[in-house]
């Protein structure tokens, strides 16, 4: 496994050299895994993307570098540590370092003569190929998907000319990953919202959840579906619940501040009983908190969120390829339970992209809406009771205007009918029935992921993107400890999920939540649902996501 | 009135509000609407209980954001007719930024503002069209904010369709209801309505004194025109069709929509579908 950085200021064309780069290498079979470390400014400051590739799967990112290309010196200074021994520095030449691990080209110069100095970006690449063994088979037909039809010339010839400054160092591995996705988290979403059904969308722009609508809107036209931005999110989710409410899967998707102006919507959708899918894609907080970077602090904000108790869900998104089940698994409970299913995301999968199977379309199917087809015949005259007493609690839905029932929606407290009541009596009633809609929502939730060795000592538990970094770890212990280490990742959060975490809590010694938050949320909330208590944390709330490496060299500290 | 039948209300005898929803039902009997395909939406507030008492789809949402919700219901079925009788607190107040927007959007619904220049449900607080120096129990020295013009400022925002009625006069306020709810675009019909409870100041007389016809002399299709007359409350207020513009509505300028047929009723090909997931290959 091979993990090369790329660093520089914004504005130097990190993301199109990252873009080109990562699908050359997985065109020629690598499994690749790249993640993004960005300021929050458009121009300047420093940021970096690593790539990772392998002929095996990847589950996360590594601070071990096998080389960087930097277009600074900022760079070098920062990331030089993390290179192994026969690491390489590559860097235009008028960086003038004298680091002997820097192969010094003349890139800006030569692209000027070439005609164009942003093709030195291309130079770059093509040093990149040579050095890691590959050929030059794929570069035409990727440049041709991500740079103007008028700059492909340009940019070969500087590919090509890269290609012959150096020697080859690494050997190629051959992996077989050509025909697989290259997906970020946020377009695995999309994706799945399309999968499921998705008509109507609104948002309003917050970074790291803004890519989802951008993806979305690019493909609305195709896929009709209406995307709409909001004047804000309040407006965002209520259009959602309007939308929802009249027939049109719905859903909205923001972060962490976002998120905070959705609450009260979120108890409309709660006690009217109108499915919702919302997205937060979390963003370390409070207030605006690091814009562009991620954390995991927004879980018991989410499971609480909005006066009063509804019946909620909240799944959790391991990986990539989850990002697209959860979300549709996400909007068939929603109209399942007619309630609010809230995905929880953050900006470490929103933002990187790994290498995911092609979805087999024929493995899932959406339930149709309930159409006049599918519905009781009492249900569809004048006397229907929207908000019938049930033993499900799942009261019949209709959608207005299709049948001569009268669809009611209301955020008082109501009868069966639909119309605001203040009576005791119906009051209890109706709690209980949306409450009750928990018991079957109970029997459907998925255990936490459990990995690593049966019989445990150790047990890691975490939650949603901690699972790549979390596996990796496992398996780095265990190749010296065998049979010690073990793990279970929560993705269904809430309700919280208990057999698998009591089973293996009776045998394992030592319990250690890894979190990306400071107050270690899910164990609190292990502790509140189970009485279990995690005898050690692992906690990281810089903004910047935990690598396998830093869970083991925490583990040897002995936690915090 | 067959259709649209009458439930027990909990307003105040007297109050404007039965003479809107009296006139909401001839309108739309009127008009020959089917009431299995009218979605009357609402916030909250005494205004806001409109769609309990009227037999039709309902959706009675949050506190200042019915707009929006009305407006995605209709983006979602474009053969419901999409109404929201809502307060001038819901309206101007809480759901102030909706309102500008969803005049920006311009989505096919009718908007029925009772504005009794109060807080009606809450007791009798200063809403945003409240008048300079009128006391309340939070207002103790009188109002001193300046009272937003709803009028004039849907004129400026671009609105289309822009009105004024009064619950006291049922047969303007019919007529204007049924013009409104006719046009293609978001239409406001700010509707004076006494609250005889918690306004002493607005009352029923006070409005008869003061309203007049606009008559032929006002071109409503001349925007100069229509932002002086909206200017003009105090002393007298004009009420009928301040302003008028047919322009592209939401679902026209959609290309989605303007195909026609109802959202919820497409949807996406398998085809088309496994044509984005090769493009990730
Ligand atoms: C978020 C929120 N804030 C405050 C309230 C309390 N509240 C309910 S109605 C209302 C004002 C009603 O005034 P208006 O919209 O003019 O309606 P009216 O009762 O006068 O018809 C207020 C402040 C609420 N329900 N929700
Ligand atoms: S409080 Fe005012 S607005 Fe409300 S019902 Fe009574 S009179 Fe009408
Ligand atoms: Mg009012």
């Amino acid at each position: 496994m091979y993990n090369i950085l790329i660093g520089g200021a914004a504005g130097q064309g990190i993301d199109t050299t990252v873009t080109i780069l990562e699908r050359l290498l997985k065109k020629s079979g690598y499994y690749v895994y790249t993640t993004k470390d960005v300021m929050s400014r458009v121009r300047g400051g420093h940021n970096f993307s690593t790539i990772r590739f392998g002929d095996q799967a990847i589950y996360s990112h590594s601070n071990k570098l096998d080389g960087m290309i930097a277009l600074n010196q900022e760079t070098i200074s920062e990331h030089r540590k993390k290179l192994n021994e026969n690491g390489f520095i590559l860097c235009d030449a008028k960086l003038q370092t004298e680091d002997a691990k820097a192969i010094l080209l003349n890139m800006e110069e030569m692209a000027k003569e070439l005609g164009d100095f942003r093709v030195s970006g291309s130079i770059a690449i093509g040093a990149i190929l040579k050095l890691f063994g590959e050929n030059l088979d794929y570069a035409k037909e990727v440049m041709s998907t991500t740079v103007k039809e008028a700059y492909i010339e340009i940019n070969m010839k500087a590919i090509s000319l890269g290609y012959h400054l150096v020697e080859t160092r690494f050997p190629r591995k051959k992996g077989n990953f050509q025909d697989w996705m290259l997906l970020s988290g946020n377009s695995s979403i999309a994706l799945g919202a399309i999968a499921a059904g998705l008509r109507f969308y609104s948002a309003y722009p917050m970074s790291p959840s803004t890519s989802i609508m951008e993806y979305l809107a690019s493909k609305g036209t195709e896929t009709n579906i209406v995307v709409e931005q909001a004047e804000d999110e309040i407006a965002a989710i209520n259009m959602a619940i309007g939308a929802s409410f009249a027939g049109a899967r719905a859903m909205t998707a923001t972060s962490g501040g976002g998120f905070s102006l959705m609450v009260e919507a979120l108890g409309l959708s709660g006690i009217a009983e109108i499915p919702l899918v919302v997205a937060n894609i979390q963003r370390p907080g409070p207030a605006t908190g690091l814009p562009t970077r991620t954390e995991q602090s927004d879980l018991k904000f989410v499971i609480s969120a909005s006066q009063g108790e509804f019946p909620r869900m909240v799944i959790a998104i391991k990986d990539h390829r989850d990002a697209f089940y959860q979300t549709i698994r996400a909007f068939s409970l929603a109209e399942k339970y007619q309630i609010p299913v809230i995905l929880l995301s953050d900006q470490y999968l929103a933002d990187s992209t790994a290498t995911v199977k092609p979805f087999p379309l024929d493995d899932f199917s959406m339930e149709p809406l309930p159409t006049i087809s599918n519905i009781d015949a009492e249900d569809i005259e004048e006397n229907y009771l929207r908000y019938r007493i049930t033993e499900d609690g799942i009261s019949p839905r209709r959608i207005p205007g299709e049948t001569k029932a009268f669809v009611t929606a209301d955020s008082d407290e109501h009868d069966e009918k639909g119309w605001i009541t203040e009576s005791a009596q119906m009051r209890i009633q109706m709690m209980d029935k949306r409450m009750r809609k928990l018991q079957n929502l109970q029997q459907e939730l998925l255990e936490p992921l459990f990995l690593g060795a049966e019989s445990c000592e150790t047990l890691f538990i975490g939650w949603g993107s901690t699972y790549g970094p979390i596996r990796e770890a496992v398996e780095i212990l265990n190749q010296d400890d065998k049979g010690k280490y073990g793990a279970l990742v929560f993705g269904d959060v809430f309700p919280l999920p208990t057999r698998e975490l009591i089973k293996y809590s009776k045998t394992a010694k030592t319990l250690i939540n890894v979190e990306q938050n400071a107050t270690g949320q899910l164990a609190g909330l292990i502790r509140e649902y189970t009485g279990i208590q995690c005898t050690q944390s692992i906690l990281k709330y810089d903004g910047r996501q935990i690598s396998a490496e830093e869970i083991v060299q925490q583990l040897q500290k002995g936690g915090r | 009135m067959a259709h649209y039948q009458t439930y027990e209300t909990a307003w105040c005898p007297g109050c404007g509000n039965f003479s809107i929803l009296r006139c909401l039902k001839t309108a739309l009997e009127e008009l020959g609407k089917d009431p299995t395909k009218v979605l009357i939406a609402a916030g909250i507030g005494q205004a806001a209980k409109t769609p309990q008492y009227i037999s039709t789809n309902s959706f009675c949402g949050l506190h200042g954001r019915s707009l929006p919700a009305a407006s995605a219901a209709k983006i979602a079925n474009e053969e419901l007719t999409v109404i929201v009788n809502t307060g001038d607190g819901d309206s101007y107040g809480e759901g102030g930024n909706h309102f500008i927007h969803t005049i920006r959007r311009n989505v096919d619904i009718t908007h029925f503002v009772h504005d009794n220049q109060i807080y009606g449900l809450t007791k009798g607080q200063a809403s945003p069209t409240t008048s300079e120096g009128h006391k309340t129990a939070v207002q103790t020295y009188g109002n001193r904010n300046t009272p937003l013009n709803p009028v004039l400022l849907a004129i400026a925002s671009g609105a289309g369709f822009v009105a004024r009625s009064f619950s006291g006069d049922p047969q303007h306020l019919t007529t204007i209801m049924k013009q409104a709810i006719s046009y293609k675009g978001y239409a406001l019909v700010d509707i004076l309505q006494p609250c005889v409870s918690f306004n002493k100041i607005n009352t029923y007389r006070y409005y008869k004194d003061r309203v007049y016809y606009l008559d032929e002399d006002h071109d409503p299709t001349d925007k100069m025109a229509a932002i002086q007359k909206s200017m003009e409350f105090d002393d007298h207020i004009p009420i009928g069709i301040l302003y008028y513009e047919e322009k592209p509505d939401f679902h026209q300028k959609n290309p989605i929509l303007s195909k026609g047929g109802p959202l919820y009723q497409k949807n996406c090909s398998k085809k088309d579908l496994e044509h984005l997931i090769t493009e990730f290959i």
